[in-house]
C-alpha cells in the first residue's frame, strides 16, 4: 500500500463525513422551514424521516460510489505515476456529486429512514455471509489437502496405523512409505493427556462449582468467581513453561524418590497443567447450570426432610446433569485443541502407552511439528498435517454440536 | 391454657426478615384433625407463618423466627431437635408443582428412600402405588411411572408433589396455595383430595379464594399486616366475623 492509497482512504472519509453533516442540516433547515409554514406544527405524515436519516443515507451512498472508485483506480493501476490527479478528481466529482444529488431528494415523502434501515439489515447479513463463506473455506481447504494426502496414502492406513513417523518417510525420500503415517498413536496421545486433564479439571471444577452455588456465601463467591476465572486468562505459554520448567521435574523427581526413572516430559506434567488450564472452564459452565435448577426444586426436596447434600447430589445434581456433561465436552474439545502446553511438556515421541509418566505425543503437536522448519508443501509429510487437522477439527466439532444439543434440551425441561 | 387437642399451640411467634418483623408474635392452635385455611391480604405473613411450621424459614438468609410453637406439646425450635427430622413428619406442597426432573416413580420414592422407610424393591412398589392412589393420580400414571414427572400437566404434577408428600407418611400437610396454578377442574379434584386427607392429616392451607376457604376448610384464620386478626370456625367466620376487618377482607372491601 503506497501513500497516495492512504490519503485517498482519508478523502474517501472527509467525503462521507462532510456528505452526513451537510445534508443532515439541510434536512434539518427544509424540516424546520416546512414546520414554519405550515403553522409550528407539522402532519406527522408529511415529513417521513428524520433529518439524521438523510444523513446517514447521503454517508452510506457517498461511501459505495466513491469506494468504487477507488476500486476502480487500484485495479488500473492509477496510484502511481499519471493515473494520481484524474483518480483524485474522479473520486472528489463522484463524491460531491452524490452528495448534492442526495441533498436534491431530500423532502418530506423522501423514505430515507427506510432505506438506511434496509442498507443496514442488508450489509449485516453480507457480513455474516462472509464469515460463514470463512469457515467454509477453511473447511474445504482441509478437505482437499487432506485427499490430496490420502491419494498417496490410504485412508486406512492413516487412520488405523499404528506407526507413526513421518519424518523417517521424508529422510528416506519416499513418499508414503506404508505404515509411516498411522495415526493411532497420536490420538491416543492426545486421548491420554485429555483424561489426565479431565481426571484434574473434571472434579475440581465440579467441587468448585457446587462449592460456589450452594455452600458459599455471597462474599466468598464475589472473590472467589473472579480469582478462578484468572486461571482462563494465562496465556497457555505460560501454562506450557510453568509445566515444562516446574511441574514435570517435580513429577520426575517425585517419580525417582520411588526409583522409577522418567522422563522430564510427560503425559501426566502436560495433562496435569492442562488440567489446571481447563478447571475455569468446567467450574464456570457447571456453575451456571447449577444455578439455573430453580429454588423450587431444592426447596420441595428440603421440604421432603432431605439433607443440604440429599439435595444437592440427588435433585441438583440430576437436574444438572445434562448440563454439566455439555459443559465438559466444551473442556474436553478445548483440551484436545490446547497446543502450547503439550508441545512444550508432553514431548515428540509417538509412543502408544497407556502410562502417563511416558513422553506422548499430540496432533497439535505434530502439526506444528510437521509444518514448522522447512518443508516442500507438496510432500505427504506436509499434506498429512492437513488430514490431521480434518479429524481432529470432525472430533471437537461432534463434541460441540452434542454438548450443545445435549443442554438445549436440558434447558427446555422446567 | 393450650388445647390438648391441638396439632401446633403458638405462643407469641414473630418472624424477622432481618430488621423487618413481618409477623407481630401470632397465638394459635391449630386442630390435629381437618383443615385449617389462613386467608388474609397478599404481604401479611401467611407464607411466613406457614413456613414456621415445618422450618423451611431456616433456609432463608437473615430470617429469624422468635416465641413458641409447640407440635404435639414439643418446641420445634429446640436447639436439639433436628429439622431434617422435623420436615419428614410436616410435608409442604408449594404454590408452584415443583415436580423433580425425574420419572414419576423417583419423585414418589425420593422420599421413602433418603429416609429408609421400605426395605424391599416390592415395599417401595406399593409404597408409591398407594400413595398415588391417595393422591387421586394412580389411573392417569400408572402406565407410565417411567416417565419424567415434569411432563404432566400442572394439575396432574399438583397432585403427584402431594403424593410425594404423603408417601413419607407424613402427620401434616401445608398448602400454599396449592390451587393459583390450576384451572377450575384441577382445582376441584384437588379439593376433592383436600377433603378426603383431612381423615388422617392435619391440613394447613394458604388460599386467596374466599370460596375456597369457605369450601375445605374447618376453621380459618385471617392475618392483616403481620398479625392474626380473627380465627374461628370457617362457617363463623364467613357468616358472622366478629371484627369489621375481617368482615371488610372477605366481602371485598379491602384487598
Ligand atoms: N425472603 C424474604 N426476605 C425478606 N422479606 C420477606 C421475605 N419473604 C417475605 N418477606 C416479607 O414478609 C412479608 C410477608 O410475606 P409473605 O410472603 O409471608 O406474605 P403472604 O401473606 O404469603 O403474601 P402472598 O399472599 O402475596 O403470598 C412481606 O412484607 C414480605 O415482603
Ligand atoms: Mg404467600
Amino acid at each position: 500500500m503506497n501513500q497516495i492509497t492512504v490519503y485517498m482512504l482519508m478523502l474517501i472519509c472527509a467525503l462521507v463525513v462532510a456528505g452526513f453533516v451537510y445534508n443532515r442540516s439541510q434536512a434539518l433547515t427544509k424540516f424546520r422551514q416546512m414546520r414554519a409554514e405550515a403553522g409550528g406544527k407539522l402532519e406527522l405524515s408529511s415529513w417521513h424521516s428524520q433529518a439524521s436519516y438523510h444523513g446517514y443515507f447521503t454517508g452510506w451512498l457517498v461511501i459505495f460510489v466513491t469506494f468504487t472508485v477507488f476500486i476502480a483506480g487500484l485495479l488500473l493501476g492509477a496510484q502511481s505515476g499519471g493515473g494520481v490527479i484524474p483518480w483524485v478528481a474522479v473520486m472528489i466529482i463522484a463524491g460531491v456529486g452524490t452528495i448534492f444529488l442526495c441533498g436534491k431528494k431530500i423532502s418530506g415523502g423522501f423514505r430515507a429512514r427506510t432505506y438506511v434501515e434496509r442498507f443496514v439489515h442488508g450489509l449485516l447479513i453480507v457480513l455474516s455471509i462472509i464469515a460463514v463463506l470463512t469457515t467454509l473455506g477453511i473447511i474445504l481447504s482441509l478437505l482437499f489437502e487432506s485427499l490430496r494426502f490420502f491419494k498417496s496414502v490410504p485412508f486406512m492406513d492413516f487412520l488405523f496405523g499404528f506407526q507413526w513417523s513421518p519424518q523417517t518417510a521424508l529422510r528416506a525420500d519416499q513418499v508414503g512409505q506404508s505404515g509411516s503415517f498411522g495415526a493411532i498413536p497420536v490420538f491416543a496421545g492426545t486421548f491420554l493427556i485429555m483424561l489426565v486433564a479431565m481426571a484434574i479439571a473434571g472434579p475440581i471444577g465440579l467441587m468448585i462449582a457446587i462449592y460456589l452455588t450452594e455452600y458459599a456465601s455471597a462474599g466468598v463467591r464475589k472473590w472467589v468467581k473472579p480469582a478462578i476465572e484468572i486461571l482462563a486468562g494465562v496465556p497457555t505459554v505460560v501454562y506450557g513453561f510453568f509445566a515444562l520448567l516446574t511441574f514435570a521435574p517435580f513429577v520426575r523427581g517425585f517419580a525417582e524418590s520411588f526409583g522409577f526413572s522418567v522422563p522430564t516430559q510427560s503425559a501426566l506434567a502436560a495433562g496435569v497443567v492442562m488440567g489446571v488450564m481447563i478447571i475455569p472452564f468446567v467450574s464456570s459452565l457447571s456453575s451456571d447450570v447449577i444455578n439455573a435448577v430453580p429454588q423450587t426444586l431444592r426447596d420441595g426436596a428440603f421440604a421432603l426432610g432431605a439433607t443440604e447434600s440429599e439435595t444437592m447430589k440427588q435433585v441438583v445434581f440430576t437436574a444438572a446433569l445434562p448440563g454439566i456433561i455439555g459443559a465438559f465436552m466444551l473442556a474436553i474439545s478445548r483440551a484436545i485443541g490446547e497446543t502450547m502446553i503439550v508441545y512444550m511438556a508432553a514431548g515428540k515421541a509417538a509412543n502408544l502407552t497407556a502410562n502417563p509418566f511416558e513422553a506422548v505425543t499430540t496432533v497439535t503437536v505434530q502439526i506444528v511439528a510437521l509444518l514448522t522448519g522447512d518443508s516442500d508443501f507438496d510432500s505427504p509429510k506436509t499434506l498429512v498435517a492437513f488430514a490431521l487437522g480434518l479429524v481432529l477439527f470432525v472430533i471437537t466439532l461432534l463434541l460441540n454440536v452434542v454438548a450443545l444439543t445435549v443442554v438445549r434440551r436440558y434447558r427446555a425441561k422446567y | 391454657m393450650t388445647d390438648t387437642n391441638a396439632k401446633f399451640s403458638c405462643r407469641n411467634v414473630k418472624v424477622h426478615y432481618g430488621d423487618f418483623e413481618a409477623l407481630h408474635g401470632i397465638d394459635i392452635d391449630i386442630p390435629d384433625r381437618g383443615v385449617t385455611a389462613f386467608i388474609g391480604p397478599s404481604g401479611c405473613g401467611k407464607s411466613t407463618f406457614l413456613r414456621t411450621f415445618n422450618r423451611m424459614n431456616d433456609t432463608i438468609d437473615g430470617c429469624r423466627v422468635s416465641g413458641k410453637i409447640l407440635m404435639d406439646g414439643n418446641d420445634i425450635y429446640n436447639k436439639n431437635l433436628d429439622p431434617v427430622l422435623l420436615r419428614a413428619r410436616v410435608g409442604m406442597v408449594f404454590q408452584k408443582p415443583n415436580p423433580f426432573p425425574k420419572s414419576i416413580y423417583d419423585n414418589i420414592a425420593f422420599g421413602p428412600r433418603i429416609h429408609g422407610l421400605t426395605s424391599s424393591k416390592a415395599e417401595l412398589d406399593a409404597l408409591v402405588e398407594k400413595s398415588l392412589r391417595r393422591a387421586g393420580l394412580w389411573d392417569e400414571v400408572k402406565d407410565r411411572l417411567k416417565l419424567s414427572g415434569t411432563g404432566l400437566s400442572g394439575g396432574q404434577q399438583q397432585r403427584l408433589v402431594i403424593a410425594r408428600a404423603i408417601a413419607v407418611s407424613p402427620e401434616v400437610i401445608l398448602m400454599d396455595e396449592p390451587a393459583s396454578a390450576l384451572d377450575p377442574i384441577a382445582t376441584a379434584k384437588l379439593e376433592a383430595l383436600i377433603e378426603e386427607l383431612k381423615e388422617r392429616y392435619c391440613i394447613i392451607i394458604v388460599t386467596h379464594s374466599m370460596a375456597q376457604a369457605a369450601r375445605v376448610s374447618d376453621k380459618t384464620a385471617f392475618f392483616y399486616m403481620g398479625d392474626l386478626v380473627e380465627y374461628d370456625a370457617t362457617e363463623k367466620i364467613f357468616t358472622n366475623p366478629s371484627n369489621n376487618r375481617t368482615q371488610d377482607y372477605i366481602t371485598g372491601r379491602t384487598g
